[in-house]
Protein backbone atom coordinates (compact mmCIF):
# COMPACT_ATOMS: atom_id res chain seq x y z
CA UNK A 1 0.00 0.00 0.00
CA UNK A 2 1.61 3.20 -1.07
CA UNK A 3 0.75 6.71 1.64
CA UNK A 4 -1.47 8.73 0.18
CA UNK A 5 0.29 12.30 -1.31
CA UNK A 6 -1.63 14.72 0.27
CA UNK A 7 -0.51 13.19 3.45
CA UNK A 8 3.12 12.87 2.39
CA UNK A 9 3.23 16.75 1.27
CA UNK A 10 1.58 17.49 4.35
CA UNK A 11 4.10 16.12 6.09
CA UNK A 12 7.02 17.36 4.80
CA UNK A 13 5.51 20.92 4.73
CA UNK A 14 5.44 20.39 8.59
CA UNK A 15 8.89 19.26 8.90
CA UNK A 16 9.91 22.27 6.87
CA UNK A 17 8.21 24.57 8.62
CA UNK A 18 9.65 22.79 11.98
CA UNK A 19 13.13 23.20 9.97
CA UNK A 20 12.14 27.07 9.60
CA UNK A 21 11.39 28.35 12.66
CA UNK A 22 13.97 26.63 14.40
CA UNK A 23 16.07 27.72 11.36
CA UNK A 24 14.90 31.28 12.78
CA UNK A 25 15.17 30.65 16.38
CA UNK A 26 18.95 30.01 15.45
CA UNK A 27 19.40 33.36 13.97
CA UNK A 28 17.69 34.97 16.51
CA UNK A 29 20.03 33.17 19.24
CA UNK A 30 23.27 34.73 17.11
CA UNK A 31 21.74 38.16 17.39
CA UNK A 32 20.88 37.51 21.42
CA UNK A 33 24.45 36.75 21.49
CA UNK A 34 25.80 39.23 19.80
CA UNK A 35 23.89 41.60 21.79
CA UNK A 36 24.56 40.28 25.12
CA UNK A 37 27.79 38.69 25.45
CA UNK A 38 30.69 40.99 26.86
CA UNK A 39 33.71 40.91 24.14
CA UNK A 40 34.77 40.32 21.14
CA UNK A 41 35.79 36.94 21.17
CA UNK A 42 32.60 35.87 22.95
CA UNK A 43 30.25 37.66 20.32
CA UNK A 44 32.37 35.74 17.43
CA UNK A 45 30.90 32.60 19.23
CA UNK A 46 27.70 33.78 18.95
CA UNK A 47 28.22 34.72 14.90
CA UNK A 48 29.80 31.46 13.84
CA UNK A 49 27.57 28.46 15.87
CA UNK A 50 24.25 28.97 15.74
CA UNK A 51 23.74 30.77 11.98
CA UNK A 52 25.86 27.64 10.78
CA UNK A 53 23.17 25.37 12.07
CA UNK A 54 20.26 27.96 11.51
CA UNK A 55 21.14 27.96 7.85
CA UNK A 56 21.61 24.47 7.52
CA UNK A 57 17.78 23.99 8.63
CA UNK A 58 17.01 26.62 6.32
CA UNK A 59 18.63 25.22 3.55
CA UNK A 60 16.91 21.68 4.34
CA UNK A 61 13.83 23.42 4.54
CA UNK A 62 14.45 25.37 0.87
CA UNK A 63 15.30 21.66 -0.71
CA UNK A 64 12.22 20.25 0.77
CA UNK A 65 10.03 22.34 -0.39
CA UNK A 66 11.59 22.73 -3.86
CA UNK A 67 11.00 18.86 -4.09
CA UNK A 68 13.45 18.46 -6.73
CA UNK A 69 16.49 16.18 -6.48
CA UNK A 70 18.91 18.76 -8.19
CA UNK A 71 18.74 21.26 -5.96
CA UNK A 72 20.22 19.42 -2.60
CA UNK A 73 23.67 19.41 -4.75
CA UNK A 74 23.90 23.07 -4.93
CA UNK A 75 22.69 23.73 -0.83
CA UNK A 76 25.26 20.81 0.01
CA UNK A 77 28.02 22.85 -1.26
CA UNK A 78 26.13 26.13 -0.02
CA UNK A 79 26.94 24.67 3.76
CA UNK A 80 30.05 22.98 2.74
CA UNK A 81 31.55 26.54 1.71
CA UNK A 82 29.80 27.87 5.08
CA UNK A 83 31.73 25.41 7.01
CA UNK A 84 34.79 25.92 5.45
CA UNK A 85 34.55 29.54 5.59
CA UNK A 86 32.78 30.47 9.22
CA UNK A 87 35.76 29.42 11.34
CA UNK A 88 38.47 31.03 8.46
CA UNK A 89 36.71 34.72 9.19
CA UNK A 90 36.28 33.73 13.05
CA UNK A 91 39.63 32.90 13.16
CA UNK A 92 41.16 35.71 11.59
CA UNK A 93 38.75 38.45 13.72
CA UNK A 94 39.67 36.40 17.14
CA UNK A 95 43.48 36.49 16.26
CA UNK A 96 43.36 40.26 14.83
CA UNK A 97 40.89 41.10 18.01
CA UNK A 98 43.37 39.59 20.14
CA UNK A 99 46.70 41.33 19.49
CA UNK A 100 44.24 44.53 19.94
CA UNK A 101 43.46 43.84 23.21
CA UNK A 102 39.95 43.58 22.11
CA UNK A 103 39.25 41.90 25.32
CA UNK A 104 38.07 41.78 28.73
CA UNK A 105 40.90 39.77 30.33
CA UNK A 106 39.33 39.69 33.73
CA UNK A 107 37.03 37.50 32.04
CA UNK A 108 39.35 35.23 31.25
CA UNK A 109 40.03 32.28 33.73
CA UNK A 110 43.09 31.36 32.17
CA UNK A 111 45.29 32.51 29.39
CA UNK A 112 48.26 30.52 27.87
CA UNK A 113 48.67 32.92 24.43
CA UNK A 114 49.22 36.17 26.33
CA UNK A 115 52.74 34.73 27.60
CA UNK A 116 53.98 33.42 24.17
CA UNK A 117 52.38 36.25 22.78
CA UNK A 118 54.68 38.79 25.28
CA UNK A 119 58.21 36.47 24.39
CA UNK A 120 57.20 37.01 20.77
CA UNK A 121 57.07 40.91 20.79
CA UNK A 122 60.31 41.12 23.03
CA UNK A 123 62.32 38.76 20.87
CA UNK A 124 61.35 41.70 17.51
CA UNK A 125 62.44 44.40 19.63
CA UNK A 126 65.57 42.74 20.26
CA UNK A 127 66.20 42.10 16.49
CA UNK A 128 64.82 46.11 15.50
CA UNK B 1 57.86 26.11 -11.58
CA UNK B 2 59.43 25.82 -8.36
CA UNK B 3 57.27 24.13 -6.26
CA UNK B 4 57.48 20.42 -6.42
CA UNK B 5 54.38 18.95 -8.81
CA UNK B 6 52.05 16.52 -6.69
CA UNK B 7 51.13 12.97 -8.10
CA UNK B 8 47.69 13.21 -10.26
CA UNK B 9 46.80 10.73 -8.09
CA UNK B 10 47.19 12.99 -4.89
CA UNK B 11 45.22 15.46 -6.85
CA UNK B 12 42.23 13.51 -8.46
CA UNK B 13 39.99 14.07 -5.53
CA UNK B 14 40.29 18.12 -5.20
CA UNK B 15 39.69 18.03 -8.99
CA UNK B 16 36.60 15.65 -8.32
CA UNK B 17 35.35 18.05 -6.00
CA UNK B 18 36.18 21.15 -8.46
CA UNK B 19 33.65 18.80 -11.24
CA UNK B 20 30.86 18.25 -8.26
CA UNK B 21 30.74 22.15 -7.77
CA UNK B 22 30.56 23.00 -11.50
CA UNK B 23 27.86 20.66 -11.92
CA UNK B 24 25.95 21.47 -8.61
CA UNK B 25 26.52 25.10 -9.41
CA UNK B 26 24.99 24.54 -13.29
CA UNK B 27 22.55 21.82 -11.33
CA UNK B 28 23.07 19.97 -14.50
CA UNK B 29 24.81 16.58 -14.01
CA UNK B 30 24.97 15.52 -17.92
CA UNK B 31 27.90 13.78 -18.82
CA UNK B 32 29.03 16.88 -21.74
CA UNK B 33 28.23 19.29 -18.89
CA UNK B 34 30.63 17.27 -16.27
CA UNK B 35 33.30 16.57 -19.01
CA UNK B 36 33.04 20.48 -19.79
CA UNK B 37 33.22 20.76 -15.89
CA UNK B 38 36.59 18.66 -16.14
CA UNK B 39 38.61 20.58 -19.21
CA UNK B 40 38.04 23.61 -16.87
CA UNK B 41 39.36 22.03 -13.56
CA UNK B 42 42.25 20.93 -14.63
CA UNK B 43 42.81 24.29 -16.32
CA UNK B 44 42.61 26.24 -13.38
CA UNK B 45 44.44 23.48 -11.38
CA UNK B 46 47.37 24.50 -14.32
CA UNK B 47 47.12 28.30 -14.26
CA UNK B 48 46.26 29.04 -10.53
CA UNK B 49 48.59 26.73 -9.04
CA UNK B 50 48.71 26.91 -5.45
CA UNK B 51 50.71 25.24 -3.15
CA UNK B 52 49.42 21.49 -2.91
CA UNK B 53 47.07 20.12 -0.66
CA UNK B 54 48.79 17.41 0.59
CA UNK B 55 46.26 14.58 1.03
CA UNK B 56 47.56 11.47 3.22
CA UNK B 57 46.02 8.89 0.69
CA UNK B 58 44.15 7.89 3.42
CA UNK B 59 40.12 7.94 3.90
CA UNK B 60 38.66 5.77 5.83
CA UNK B 61 34.99 5.97 4.73
CA UNK B 62 33.73 3.67 8.19
CA UNK B 63 35.02 6.16 10.39
CA UNK B 64 33.86 9.20 8.48
CA UNK B 65 30.40 8.57 8.75
CA UNK B 66 30.06 8.27 12.09
CA UNK B 67 32.31 10.96 12.86
CA UNK B 68 30.10 13.83 10.20
CA UNK B 69 26.96 12.06 11.97
CA UNK B 70 28.77 12.75 15.62
CA UNK B 71 29.91 16.12 14.22
CA UNK B 72 26.61 17.45 13.57
CA UNK B 73 25.19 16.36 16.61
CA UNK B 74 27.95 18.76 18.28
CA UNK B 75 26.68 21.43 15.53
CA UNK B 76 23.51 21.32 17.68
CA UNK B 77 24.59 20.94 20.65
CA UNK B 78 27.07 23.95 20.49
CA UNK B 79 24.51 26.04 19.02
CA UNK B 80 22.14 25.52 21.91
CA UNK B 81 24.53 26.16 24.32
CA UNK B 82 25.36 29.61 22.79
CA UNK B 83 22.07 30.06 23.19
CA UNK B 84 21.82 29.21 26.50
CA UNK B 85 24.79 30.93 28.09
CA UNK B 86 23.77 34.33 25.39
CA UNK B 87 20.58 34.12 27.44
CA UNK B 88 21.61 32.84 30.91
CA UNK B 89 24.71 34.57 31.69
CA UNK B 90 25.37 36.89 29.20
CA UNK B 91 27.73 39.62 30.05
CA UNK B 92 28.98 37.74 32.64
CA UNK B 93 30.55 34.71 30.87
CA UNK B 94 34.03 33.54 31.71
CA UNK B 95 36.13 32.46 29.00
CA UNK B 96 39.97 31.16 28.64
CA UNK B 97 42.26 31.04 25.72
CA UNK B 98 44.32 27.59 26.06
CA UNK B 99 46.88 26.35 24.33
CA UNK B 100 46.45 22.51 22.99
CA UNK B 101 49.74 21.01 21.38
CA UNK B 102 48.49 18.53 18.54
CA UNK B 103 50.09 15.41 17.97
CA UNK B 104 49.86 15.88 14.07
CA UNK B 105 52.43 17.79 11.99
CA UNK B 106 50.56 17.85 9.05
CA UNK B 107 49.27 21.04 7.49
CA UNK B 108 45.74 19.94 6.65
CA UNK B 109 45.25 17.68 9.82
CA UNK B 110 46.06 21.00 12.12
CA UNK B 111 43.17 22.85 9.66
CA UNK B 112 41.08 20.16 9.75
CA UNK B 113 41.23 20.17 13.54
CA UNK B 114 40.92 23.91 13.76
CA UNK B 115 38.13 24.39 11.99
CA UNK B 116 36.23 21.39 13.23
CA UNK B 117 36.64 22.82 16.97
CA UNK B 118 35.41 26.17 15.64
CA UNK B 119 31.94 24.54 14.97
CA UNK B 120 31.88 22.43 17.93
CA UNK B 121 30.64 23.79 21.53
CA UNK B 122 32.44 26.67 23.25
CA UNK B 123 35.97 27.02 21.25
CA UNK B 124 37.61 29.15 18.59
CA UNK B 125 40.98 28.76 17.69
CA UNK B 126 42.80 32.68 18.13
CA UNK B 127 46.11 31.62 17.13
CA UNK B 128 47.95 28.68 15.25
CA UNK B 129 51.78 27.86 16.05
CA UNK B 130 52.79 25.91 12.99
CA UNK B 131 56.08 25.13 14.23
CA UNK B 132 54.60 23.04 16.80
CA UNK B 133 51.29 22.66 15.79
CA UNK B 134 49.69 24.53 18.86
CA UNK B 135 46.26 26.09 19.10
CA UNK B 136 45.51 28.73 20.98
CA UNK B 137 42.17 28.06 21.62
CA UNK B 138 39.51 30.69 23.16
CA UNK B 139 36.82 29.02 25.11
CA UNK B 140 33.81 29.98 25.85
CA UNK B 141 32.47 29.42 29.33
CA UNK B 142 35.38 27.87 30.92
CA UNK B 143 35.41 29.19 34.46
CA UNK B 144 38.34 26.78 36.45
CA UNK B 145 41.36 24.47 35.71
CA UNK B 146 38.70 21.61 35.46
CA UNK B 147 37.04 23.17 32.42
CA UNK B 148 40.98 24.08 31.04
CA UNK B 149 41.49 20.53 31.17
CA UNK B 150 37.90 19.19 29.42
CA UNK B 151 38.59 21.70 26.65
CA UNK B 152 42.19 20.35 25.81
CA UNK B 153 40.51 16.72 26.40
CA UNK B 154 37.75 17.51 23.36
CA UNK B 155 39.85 19.05 20.79
CA UNK B 156 42.58 16.13 21.56
CA UNK B 157 39.78 13.54 20.97
CA UNK B 158 38.63 15.45 17.71
CA UNK B 159 41.93 15.16 16.26
CA UNK B 160 42.05 11.81 17.14
CA UNK B 161 38.82 11.22 15.28
CA UNK B 162 40.07 13.15 12.21
CA UNK B 163 43.47 10.76 12.15
CA UNK B 164 41.40 7.58 11.88
CA UNK B 165 39.53 9.41 9.13
CA UNK B 166 42.56 10.68 7.10
CA UNK B 167 45.45 10.79 8.74
CA UNK B 168 48.56 9.39 7.61
CA UNK B 169 49.57 5.76 8.19
CA UNK B 170 52.07 6.91 10.71
CA UNK B 171 49.75 9.37 12.43
CA UNK B 172 47.32 6.27 12.88
CA UNK B 173 50.04 4.23 14.28
CA UNK B 174 51.31 6.89 16.99
CA UNK B 175 47.66 7.55 17.76
CA UNK B 176 46.71 3.41 18.02
CA UNK B 177 50.05 2.80 20.31
CA UNK B 178 49.08 6.17 22.32
CA UNK B 179 45.47 4.65 22.93
CA UNK B 180 47.21 1.19 23.63
CA UNK B 181 49.31 2.40 26.31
Amino acid sequence: MSPDPSAVDAVIDAVSAVFMIVGAVMSLAAAIGLLRFPDLMSRMHAATKPQVLGLFLLLVAVGLQLRTWWVWPVLLVAWIFQLLTVPVSAHMVGRAGYRTKHLHKELLSTDELEAVVLKAAEAAKERD
Amino acid sequence: MSRKRISLRQELPLLVWLVIVWGALWQDFSPGNLLFGALLAAVVARLFYLPPVELSGRFNILRAFPFALQFLGRVVAASCQVFYLAVAQGPKVTNAVVAVPLRSHSDLMVTATGHVISLIPGSLVVEVDRSTSTLYIHGLNVRNADDVLKLRKDVRDTEAGLIRVMGTKEELAALNQEVGT
